[in-house]
């Protein structure tokens, strides 16, 4: 039997502090993000505000069930506690973040509203005009309504496996069918209908080329998107342009305001008072969320995007569910193009303008789940619909920096500022058994 | 339930993985199939559980032939499979992995009933002592653990006959005797065990009957009495001189030293915990222990892909922490990482251009930022002759060589260079008997020449082959420093944390099955193909 | 020592040897340059099939398509060969033309569109060959436009120096605009895919802002900046007949510069090493992080480039749209090209012929220049896989009658 020593440390080691206080490093990235912000906001938003403007709100018009008149508020003093209120929140996070314990969900939440709200305050600032807060909020969902759909269809295909970059192919292609489909039959609700089987044959090229043929799924993505821009612009200047009449006038989704409900003052006319697609999006939002992180095919969907040979072993079919959710997906992305068009739009070139890669966004800032989807997408289309209200009552923010804001949200968000982002595992990577 | 297998044959390309092989299983029997690495045992247990598609021959099940078209067949037909690399959804909780593919689901819409998954888990894990944690996340578990799981998988869609592909690789020793007791348990319940290994202790100790493959094909049937010397040789198709020949190390003064280094991961765990050793010129350094108690991040470390959180690790007086690697590896450390084909090599570059991964920035390759082909061609074939790679031509992709070669461009390039230290990770790991035999060689001369040595290797076979000195880390610490020959059963309760006077004292009130005290093997630890 | 070494993994590829005894059959049909050739034809009879959807002639004859098919099928070969050959005309030698000038014109013209292809097709080929899905050169080009044009309408110069500045700024600014990218991937892992597409959204924002203001617009109204000095234009190479300028010349020079970084340096080993291997290229001592930063920096500074010839050779002043689909159509370029630079340059220079060969496809046979859009992606979506093109090639399906293997084809 052998003799068996303890380990001796080496001698004349060097004078090191007790191992048991060496602790990991404590990120800093979250304090400082959060205290920068907040002081940027505490000094622009409040301090650097004239003292005696005042910012004026409008919650609810005469048109409106219930009216609620304008009121103002004093600038200075108001972004100042906002900010105030933010930068204490901020505090609180970094002694958090400092004791080791974790920041609750809901702190940069109330974060981001105190800075946003101190921002309407600055931006608004001694302007005659007043802020409807009800169109503005509106037009928040309205415009988000295709970027939810988008991201939707960006987290069915990726929790399976397969990156999708052509969403905005799938919501052009969508968008371009509804108009086409809702324009011969002159019912917008045929369109509603066409625009997930053009959405549907892009998810299709694009797991065909990704599964069968196994070539790199951004690539494929890139190349649909232009191939769909190529074709739908294609038509556009040469059968549509035609006879615009008959293909290129599609009719108005008819808003379905719901009883009852939509006379709720503010909530009402937001949330309410909108056309079908809007209520789809609803649907589809809360089925997702619990079929996917619930139900069987929640489950398999997800191992197969995280360990694809794991579910093959236990006899899932990996190449058809990321064929099956690609098509889906693409569908999703299709009424997402429906509802860009919902309103009666006419097609024009390259309608969607960037939106499929917004949507894209907001799948990662949500990361990969309907609900978290959800709402980077309200949050990128309230920055659209902040920009399309400030551009009629004159602001002083360039529009342009208001439309950058979901881009560098994203950057934000992928450098890890915000947290931690993680993809599904098998994200991108063809399955060969 | 019997399953037979009638002349399967695989080829993958020009290669016969398996060539018209002949196998029958049996209910309440263990049957071990022996074979080295790439003999080809997995690819017909991937063929049996329908994850190839084989080119000839049949499966027959109670003397029917069946088909699988994909492991979902295999497993309705009551085949479990417990894979060498489990397959198991890290990010998914116990629960969720053994439910997967056969889930209970509610009444309404298909939801998963939660509540019946972790019943399912506890009715095994209750029957067999398993305590698992039915909602413990798998990426959190231990492998121990995480292979109970699979087992549990295995079992909750009763299986008849379990497969078991190299199942011991991750255990210590007193983990592999549970996992022999479970199999027995198994086996008096009526399930048929296919237990595939390349050790030959473990086969002598639990097998009922013993197939060897080699190179495809079945080559015999052997007996659990039958010698180690006689099936090492019916497993590698010559006679095997089973341990390392090496002269006693000649050893100098200690120039690589760590003192109190402690590595901390992103998520706060202490990977490296206040670790000191030195290794001393002349010597092999074994640092052994379960996979994942911080060998690999030490490794690591010594090399400067890791940041350490503190402490210090010198090589000839001169700090190495805190330089780049490349300052690492220009002070003179070789490094042989643990996964050739991710860390180690480019499958796509030439053979002649790995040989010069680490050395393309320096004279003679490369004048004034331009690469000099002719030299890095030059230097290919010498190396290549030197090591005695068999390949076409230096300028074929890497990838075209077999796995023995590629560690062996590994090494070439590792030791073209005067070394002072030679960090070696699995050196071993995946290879053929022939290829290990060289690689164990090589790292001996390197010994003699006076180079300090550090193995870092789960295999206590290799372990024991190779080591002068034995360090055993367990959760990130040295659980303790034993010479060369140590008991395979004390240094397998130190793998599981067991300080090393205790451990002596435990080994020897309880031996484990394969442990030391073998009376029919005297020179006990150079039975085992290392 | 055994012969158990033989034995490969499974999954390694099947040994060298094999390829002596494919036959001349498989070898000539499983060539890269045939599946080139082939999916280019193939996405132009894809695309012809558009051009007849779309021709009012056409369709007039598909009613009674039965009645007298003749008249169908004549229609649609007057449109497509219409479309081609003015096509043709516009992009290579416009045989219908009367002076000698005006028949060689159209490849000069192909030559000048092809400048900013080559540029942007080349740093996006060093990001692709390094492991970086570089999607931002849209927005490099954007901002070295940008850039260029600053200079060249801003300070006065002598000739020759005055380019030189431009060119530099644009690709010093080209160069950073694509760090980001490089820096957030080294620094927090942020994947380049999605920072690079987010660049080029913000650079067209940003661009359209500073249009708006002096530093672009300089005094203007309209968002358009003024002309650029006449000492920061690209010379003429063949007078002033002709649009042609020396970018063309540069932009081969930076093809061939390309070649040697990549082949034959050391920069370029580690740049293929992280393309191939990161973890391996990291063990070997391979500075991965700063290998990522210089990768975009390169990329964005040939990016860059591509602007700056845009702008200072044949644009002469900017506009948010200037880039046009530059950025975008690189990418088809670089894939079509192979990531090789004498691939790239061929590419571009397809590329380049249908973009100028287009409009006169578009005045002439009335086919809109955006089937040229549907042309390039099929061609690149083809070349990609190649077994698909083997499928569809009626070359290949004869072939299989005379022993020919698709499933033993390489890919």
């Amino acid at each position: 039997m052998s003799t068996v020593t303890a380990p001796q440390p080496p001698s004349g080691s060097l004078q090191t502090p007790d191992a048991a206080t060496i602790q990991a490093r404590i990120g800093l990235r979250g304090p400082i993000t959060y205290i920068g912000v907040g002081l940027i906001s505490l000094v622009f938003f409040a301090l650097l505000t004239p003292a005696d403007d005042t910012t004026r709100f409008m919650v609810a018009s005469s048109r409106d069930y219930v009216e609620i008149s304008p009121f103002a508020v004093p600038s200075q003093a108001t972004a100042m506690v906002l900010s105030l209120g933010a930068l204490a929140l901020a505090v609180w996070a970094t002694v958090l973040t400092f004791q080791r314990r974790r920041v609750a969900t809901w702190i940069p939440i109330l974060f981001g509203g105190l800075v946003l709200l101190a921002f309407l305050v600055w931006v608004m600032a001694g302007n005659s005009n007043a802020l409807p807060l009800t169109i503005l909020l509106t037009g928040a969902l309205t415009l988000s309504i295709p970027l939810i759909f988008g991201s939707l269809a960006g987290l069915l295909c990726e929790r399976s496996g397969i990156i999708n970059i052509a969403i905005e192919g799938q919501l052009l292609a969508g968008a371009f069918l509804a108009v086409v489909v809702a324009s011969l039959t002159g019912n917008p609700y045929a369109g509603l209908i066409a625009a997930p089987i053009a959405g549907a044959i892009v998810g299709a090229g694009l797991v065909l080329f990704a599964v069968r043929y196994r070539i790199d799924q951004i690539i494929v993505g890139v190349v649909l998107n232009v191939l769909v821009i190529g074709v739908t612009n294609y038509l556009f200047s040469t059968v549509l342009t035609q006879n615009p009449q008959a293909l290129n006038s599609p009719p108005r989704l008819p808003t379905l305001p719901i009883p009852v409900l939509s006379q709720i003052p503010i909530l009402g006319p937001v949330l309410f008072n909108h056309s079908f697609v809007v209520y789809l999006m609803y649907i589809v939002v809360a089925v997702l969320q619990v079929m996917l992180f619930r139900s069987r095919w929640g489950l398999r969907v997800r191992a197969v995007g995280e360990h694809p040979k794991a579910a093959d072993t236990v006899g899932i079919k990996v190449n058809l569910t990321r064929v099956r959710n690609t098509i889906l997906g693409g569908a999703v992305a299709g009424l997402g193009g429906a509802a860009l068009v919902s309103a009666g739009l006419a097609f024009t070139k390259e309608l969607t303008s960037g939106k499929g890669f917004i949507a894209l966004a907001a799948m990662i800032l949500g990361r990969w789940s309907p609900k978290g989807a959800l709402a980077a997408a309200l949050l990128f289309g309230f920055a659209d619909s902040l920009r399309q209200v400030l551009n009629n009552l004159g602001s002083p923010v360039p529009s342009q920096f208001l439309s950058m804001l979901p881009y560098l949200a994203t950057i934000f968000a992928v450098a890890g500022l915000v947290g931690r982002v993680r993809p599904p595992a098998a994200e991108g990577i063809p399955y060969v058994k | 339930m019997k399953l037979e297998l009638r002349g399967i044959t695989k080829r993958f390309g020009s290669l016969v993985a398996n060539d018209n092989i002949d196998l029958t299983f049996e209910t309440g029997e263990i049957h071990a199939l022996l074979g080295e690495n790439g003999a080809g045992k997995s690819t017909m247990m991937n063929v049996l559980y329908g994850l190839y598609d084989p080119d000839g021959g049949e499966i027959l099940l109670d003397d029917q032939p069946v088909r699988f078209a994909g492991p979902g067949d295999a497993m309705a037909a009551g085949i479990g499979m417990v894979h060498q690399h489990f397959m198991l959804v890290p990010v998914f909780t116990v629960a969720e992995n053994v439910v997967l593919g056969h889930e209970p689901t509610s009444a309404v819409g298909g939801l998963i009933d939660l509540t019946e998954a972790r019943r399912r888990v506890k009715e095994i894990s209750d029957r067999f002592g398993f305590h698992v944690d039915p909602d413990a996340l798998v990426e959190d578990l231990p492998v121990g653990v995480q292979q109970r799981v699979e087992i549990i998988k295995a079992l909750s869609r009763d299986a008849k006959v379990l497969i078991l592909d190299e199942p011991t690789a991750v255990l210590t020793p007193q983990e592999t005797d549970e996992l022999i007791a479970i199999m027995r348990q198994l086996k008096a319940a009526g399930t048929a065990i296919v237990f595939i290994t390349h050790k030959l202790r473990e086969v002598r100790a639990v097998a009922d009957r013993i197939s060897v493959i080699r190179r495809g094909k079945v080559v015999g049937t052997a007996s659990p009495q039958d010698s180690a010397a006689d099936l090492a040789s019916l497993m590698v198709g010559r006679s095997v001189n089973l341990g390392v020949d090496k002269a006693p190390a000649q050893v100098a003064e200690a120039t690589f030293r760590v003192e109190h280094l402690t590595v901390i991961d992103p998520v706060g765990t202490r990977v490296v915990d206040d670790i000191s050793f030195e290794v001393r010129r002349g010597e092999i350094l074994a640092i052994a222990g379960v996979q994942g108690n911080g060998q690999s991040e030490l490794a690591e470390t010594i090399l400067g892909l890791l940041r350490a959180r503190s402490g210090s690790i010198t090589l000839d007086g001169q700090e190495l922490l805190g330089g780049s690697v490349d300052d690492v590896l220009r002070a003179g450390v070789g490094f042989v990482p643990e996964d050739r084909s991710t860390d180690g090599l480019i499958s796509s570059f030439s053979i002649a251009e790995n040989l010069i991964l680490d050395l393309h920035g320096e004279p003679p390759f490369a004048r004034a930022g331009s690469l000099s082909p002719a030299r890095v061609a030059e230097n290919a074939r010498l190396r290549t002759e030197e090591f005695d790679v068999r390949l076409t031509s230096i300028q074929d992709p890497v990838s075209t060589l077999s796995g023995g070669n590629q560690q062996k461009v590994v090494l070439a390039r590792e030791m073209s260079r005067p070394l002072r230290l030679l960090v070696a990770s699995q050196p071993t790991r995946g290879l053929d008997v022939g290829s290990i035999e060289f690689v164990h060689k090589r790292i001996v001369r390197e010994r003699d020449a006076g180079t300090p040595v550090i193995i870092v290797s789960t295999e206590l076979d290799e372990v024991l082959a190779l080591a002068d000195r034995i360090a055993v880390m367990y959760r990130g610490k040295i659980i303790g420093i034993v010479p060369g020959g140590t008991d395979r059963d004390v240094l397998g309760l130190m793998m599981a944390g067991v300080p090393p006077q205790a451990a002596e004292h435990q080994a020897a009130e309880h031996h484990t099955l394969l442990g030391g005290s073998d009376p029919a093997a005297p020179a006990d630890r150079d039975e085992e193909i290392p | 020592m055994t012969t158990t070494d033989t034995l490969v993994a499974p999954s390694a590829p099947p040994p060298a040897a094999e390829g002596e005894r494919r036959n001349l059959l498989q070898q000539v049909l499983d060539a890269s340059w045939l599946t080139i050739i082939l999916a280019i034809l193939m996405a132009l009879i894809a695309s012809s099939v558009l051009i007849a959807a779309a021709n009012s002639q056409v369709q007039a004859t598909a009613v009674y398509l039965f009645a007298r098919p003749s008249d169908f099928f004549g229609a649609s070969w007057d449109a497509i060969f219409g479309a081609y050959s003015s096509l043709f005309r516009g992009a290579i030698f416009d045989y219908e033309a009367t002076t000698a000038v005006r028949r060689i014109r159209p490849i000069t013209e192909t030559m000048t569109a092809s400048v900013p292809l080559i540029f942007a097709g080349l740093g996006l080929a060093v990001g692709f060959r390094s492991g970086l899905f570089n999607i931002g050169a849209q927005g490099q080009v954007l901002v070295g436009a940008a850039a260029a044009t600053f200079v060249g309408i801003t300070f006065s110069m002598p000739a020759g120096v005055h380019l030189v500045i431009a060119c530099l700024a644009a690709i010093v600014v080209g160069a950073l605009w694509a760090g980001i990218a490089g820096f957030l991937k080294a620094r927090t892992g942020a994947n380049e895919v999605i920072v690079t597409i987010m660049l080029n959204s913000i650079a067209v924002y940003l661009i359209s802002y500073l249009l708006t203001t002096q530093l672009l617009a300089q005094g203007g109204t309209r968002p358009i900046s003024p002309v650029v000095a006449d000492t920061a234009t690209f010379p003429l190479l063949l007078g002033s007949g002709f649009r042609l300028h020396a970018g063309f010349i540069v932009a081969i020079l930076a093809a061939w510069a390309v070649w040697w970084l990549l082949e034959r340096s050391v920069l370029g080993f580690q740049f293929r090493a992280v393309g191939a291997n990161q973890n391996a290229a990291r063990t070997a001592g391979i500075r991965v992080n700063l290998v990522f930063v210089l990768v975009m920096l390169t990329a964005g500074g040939l990016a860059g480039m591509g602007g700056a010839t845009q702008i200072l050779g044949t644009d002469k002043s900017l506009q948010a749209s200037s880039a046009g689909s530059i950025g975008f159509d690189a990418i088809t370029v670089a894939l079509l090209g192979r990531s090789r630079p004498l691939g790239t340059v061929l590419a571009a220079l397809l590329f380049g012929a249908l973009r100028a060969g287009s409009p006169l496809m578009q005045t002439s046979a009335n086919t809109p220049i955006d089937i040229v859009q549907v042309i390039q992606a099929s061609i690149v979506l083809l070349i990609a896989a190649p077994p698909l093109v083997r499928e569809l090639s009626i070359f290949h399906r004869i072939a299989t009658l005379f022993g020919y293997s698709m499933k033993g084809a390489r890919a």
